[in-house]
């Protein structure tokens, strides 16, 4: 065995460095999933009849689908009557400020880094924290409200903006949708909803810290973002979650909507749990994430950076529908350990003159397997169609994995599509050449991958491609050579 | 969990009068035949429902039974224009899936090579036979591959000893004579011991208007050293259904090439794949066609690259005009230590009308570290900058755009190996797309 794959070895035998669990109160539903649960849940939250509704739709729909067995990942069945529904942190009153906090949920921020009272002062981020599916704390509220814009939590929204929610509610991702999705529309908990009005460019980014707490809770996040007619957004999402030995299931549903000239930049950050080096643990992150170009020139832009979870397995895409749309995917996944990651896009062109370019690095070290499955689908109606497509992949070490499954589907012989993929492995001499101008082998390594991923970090806002590069240098920590 | 099949009785309703008739074969070939049918039992006729099915749908075949094509007369008209007297080649006629000595010709062949008849080869137990038959196919997964071994009896078997060089090409030519709902199951056994050289061209053709299927298997053993260039050729009417399934063993430091290019046909549906269980293998898969009309053609490919210092070579390239619909599916396999291994994969359409519709899906599965892969996939039509450069220059609007079709297919078509063969099988392919309705003279 070389030395560099010796210390890739010791690199990946680093501890997950934000394991913790912090001690709230849970106000949660009985284990196990029925009609009465779902029923609990909107009670919980006191929810309008035809949200009910709806979730119970979903929730029958459910119970006659198979959950699917194409994913190139493996992991033992879950058991969905074991498992948690509803779980929120008991509000002591109704906050006015972030100071009225409950002093274990800010101290959680705290040791991750991301103190409330110094992103709103230092980083002008409004920030809609999601602890355990209930939105604690909402920042800068008032500056939005100013611009008509609405950010706030789903059930927040369910109240004050029903016709809207119930308008786009399912309306890109509909309750039938897929196994996962349709468990999420039956029981979803909390989540985030935006909505930007006409002609508003929102002067801010905004963003939610998912946070995935008490054991044995399945998350169910919904988000929904409707960009109107010329406006702009930015979201950032980014999670990380404490230690667990039992698998936690997260089935979360993204919702995009932009109107005529609108443009939605959707970025992710995802380091949660990925299960120590024997696989135990870590989170299942199944998750259907889908934009709609509904208006001409319209722009939906995914970026995800994921280092996390123990399986994951998802699809940010779009649908083209608008003319002159574009769609834009650009993906950071790195795997080790025994991680498992199935990602990839879907663009589905509709509309005349669409564009969509997709940028995937796969890297997989240790025993990780990471998978590319995309879908570029140019319909009949999709006139001079254009598409880009290209998956790098990066092995380091002998018993990981690298995957590429693209399904290209052309009707429209004005289309032009692209695909290239290449494999390569970070190079001994590549170690060997900054080694030599004293550079250690894990900053090397590091270095190399992060100049790997420079297209798609630099696709990141800023404070997020910082965080973005320190979270792969830790995830590679002592495993790399 | 597997996806729902329909029943393949169908096919498998003739097997107790086949089986009558096929009892003076060897016990191991008997042997062969019933696990194989148990296969096809279990696997059924695949829907769309299942993965490598997806974009191909052939369940219409369980709904209509398939008699076995009976033996027809050897009648020589049934090849003329087939076989191609200029290349001076040795020609094995196999009619309806069964072998036809009196329009084969092995005389040429140099001392030491069998070419002959499968079942004779089988009946008179060739040590090879025995050694090789079925030991590729594989029955347990591939649902036409059971049925074609369910039934075996006849077809081709070649065998070249070794460091024996046969310089002319070796022409297999499988004719189907089209009666209706029948079905041929063609099966070739071809074995190339170490050091040995030649050229093989797998030819099918056919005639009738009447809906008849071709479920052919071909099994290619190359040895060490051998160098092996592999020509498929379908030219099949444009009524039959043609599945083919051809599967390669590759040994240490063998070169060998596969080139499959399709023609006719409704439906068409190519596997080709090929193990590299040896190091330092050089290894081309190459394939071209050519659709109109409401032909459908499915390539699946996969090169599996299990040891290391290998190098593998795929370009596929497809010209779809009217209504026609192509399907790629091109798989390269690095498995575990096969480190070294330098693997390169190219799929291009070009569709020449509004109606054409692709469906591609290269895809790389990779478990070493370092290796070298690289895979493309390009969907888009002529570029309309190059035939303007040509019609500035006073070249025709069906002139250029025809120039420019032929340049397409030249990167493929310019890797067969013997210029006999190349050539005459460029010559098919310019005919056939010069007759593409948008290529058509106006």
């Amino acid at each position: 065995m070389t030395t560099d794959t010796k210390q890739l070895e010791t690199l990946a035998k680093s501890e997950y460095k934000w394991g913790f669990v912090s001690d709230l109160e849970a106000d949660a539903a009985p284990p196990g999933l029925n009609e009465e649960i779902v029923r609990f849940i909107s009670l919980k939250k006191n929810e309008p009849q035809w949200l009910l509704d709806w979730r119970l739709k979903a929730y029958r729909k459910w119970t006659t689908m198979e959950a699917p067995a194409w994913p190139n990942v493996h992991y033992p069945p879950i058991d969905y009557q074991a498992s948690v529904y509803y779980s929120a942190p008991k509000p002591k009153k109704k906050l006015g400020s972030l100071d009225e906090l409950d002093p274990e949920i800010k101290s959680t921020f705290d040791k991750l880094g991301i103190s409330l009272d110094e992103q709103k002062m230092l980083a002008g981020v409004a920030v809609d924290a999601v602890i355990d599916s209930v939105s604690v704390a909402t920042t800068f509220k008032t500056k939005l409200k100013e611009l008509g814009i609405i950010f706030c939590s789903f059930s927040e929204a369910v109240k004050e903006h029903p016709d809207l929610v119930r308008k786009y509610l399912g309306s890109v991702v509909p309750y039938s949708d897929n196994y996962f999705a349709t468990l999420n529309s039956a029981v979803f908990s909390d989540g985030s909803f935006c909505y930007i009005p006409e002609g508003v460019r929102c002067p801010m980014e905004l963003s939610t810290y998912f946070r995935i707490n008490a054991a044995n809770t399945g998350q169910f996040e919904r988000t929904l973002i409707v960009a109107e007619k010329g406006s702009y957004v930015s979201y950032l999402e980014g999670c990380t979650a404490p230690m667990r030995d039992e698998n936690q299931l997260h089935a979360a549903v993204v919702e995009l909507v932009a109107m005529e000239d609108a443009q939605i930049k959707y970025s992710t950050v995802q380091n949660w749990y990925p299960g120590d080096a024997e696989g135990r643990g870590g989170i299942y992150n199944f998750v259907t994430k889908r934009g709609k170009c509904a208006g001409a020139r319209s722009k939906i832009s995914w970026t995800q950076v994921e280092t996390g979870s123990a399986i994951t397995w998802k699809y940010p895409s779009v649908v083209l529908q608008g003319d002159y749309s574009v769609g834009e995917f650009y993906s950071v996944a790195l795997t080790s350990k025994r991680q498992q990651a199935d990602t990839g896009t879907k663009m589905i062109h509709i509309g005349k003159n669409t564009k969509s370019t997709i940028v995937s690095k796969g890297i997989s070290a240790g025993r990780g397997q990471n998978s590319y499955r995309g879908l570029v689908k140019i319909a009949k109606s999709a006139e001079n169609a254009r598409n880009f497509s290209q998956c790098d992949s990066m092995l380091i070490g002998q018993q990981c994995g690298a995957h590429t499954f693209p399904y290209i589907e052309v009707a429209n012989p004005t289309a032009t599509v692209e695909h290239e993929a290449s494999t390569s492995k970070v190079g001994e001499d590549q170690i060997f050449y900054c080694n030599q101008r004293g550079i250690d082998t894990e900053n090397a390594v590091s270095m190399i991958v992060n100049g790997f991923c420079k297209e798609i970090f630099n696709e990141l806002p800023m404070e997020f491609a910082v965080e973005a590069q320190k979270l792969l240098g830790i995830s590679l920590e002592g495993s790399v050579g | 969990m597997p996806a729902k099949m329909e029943s393949a009785e169908s096919f498998l309703g003739a097997y107790a009068d086949f089986e009558r008739a096929a009892n003076t074969q060897p016990a191991w070939a008997k042997q062969l035949r019933q696990a194989a049918r148990e296969h096809a039992l279990a696997l059924g006729i695949p829907t769309t429902r299942h993965e490598e099915w997806r974009y191909t749908n052939v369940s219409s075949l369980a709904k209509r039974a398939h008699a076995l094509a009976p033996a027809a007369n050897a009648d020589a008209a049934l090849i003329t224009g087939h076989t191609w007297p200029a290349l001076n080649g040795i020609v094995l006629t196999v009619l309806d899936g069964h072998f036809a000595p009196a329009l084969s010709s092995a005389a040429a062949l140099p001392s030491g090579v069998t070419a002959c008849g499968l079942a004779e080869a089988i009946v008179k137990e060739h040590p090879a036979v025995q050694a090789h038959l079925g030991r590729l196919a594989r029955s347990s997964e591939a649902p036409f591959v059971a049925l074609n071994t369910a039934f075996l009896r006849d077809g081709v078997f070649l065998h070249v000893p070794q460091g024996v060089a046969v310089d002319a090409p070796i022409h297999l030519l499988f004719v189907n004579t089209g009666g209706s709902d029948t079905v041929r199951h063609a099966r070739s056994l071809l074995v190339f011991e170490a050091g040995s050289r030649a050229t093989v061209l797998e030819h099918y053709t056919g005639t009738g208007a009447a809906p008849s299927l071709t479920n052919a298997v071909t099994e290619t053993f190359v040895g060490p050293g051998a160098v092996v260039d592999h020509t498929k050729l379908q030219q099949e009417s444009a009524a039959a259904w043609h599945i083919a399934s051809s599967e390669a063993l590759l040994g240490e430091k063998c070169d060998y090439a596969a080139h499959s290019i399709s023609l006719g046909g409704l439906l068409t549906r190519n596997d080709v794949n090929a193990k590299l269980d040896a190091e330092h293998v050089e290894c081309t898969v190459n394939g071209f066609y050519v659709t109109e009309g409401d032909q459908h053609i499915d390539n699946h490919t996969l090169v599996d690259h299990a040891k290391p210092n290998g190098h593998s070579y795929e370009v596929y390239k497809g010209v779809l005009d009217e209504r026609s619909v192509a399907v790629f599916n091109g798989k390269i396999f690095v498995r575990e230590g096969a480190q070294k291994t330098d693997a390169k994969q190219d799929n291009k359409h070009l569709l020449l009308s509004r109606d054409a519709e692709v469906q591609t899906k290269p895809q790389l599965e990779i478990f070493a570290d370092d290796v070298k892969c690289t895979h493309g996939a390009v969907v888009g039509q002529l570029d309309p900058n190059a035939v303007f450069y040509l019609r500035a220059r006073g070249i025709g609007q069906t002139s250029a755009r025809r120039m420019l079709t032929f340049a397409f297919a030249e990167e493929v078509l310019g890797e067969i190996e013997h210029a006999g063969v190349r050539e005459r099988v460029a010559e098919l392919v310019r005919a056939r797309m010069a007759q593409a309705p948008s290529l058509r003279a106006s």
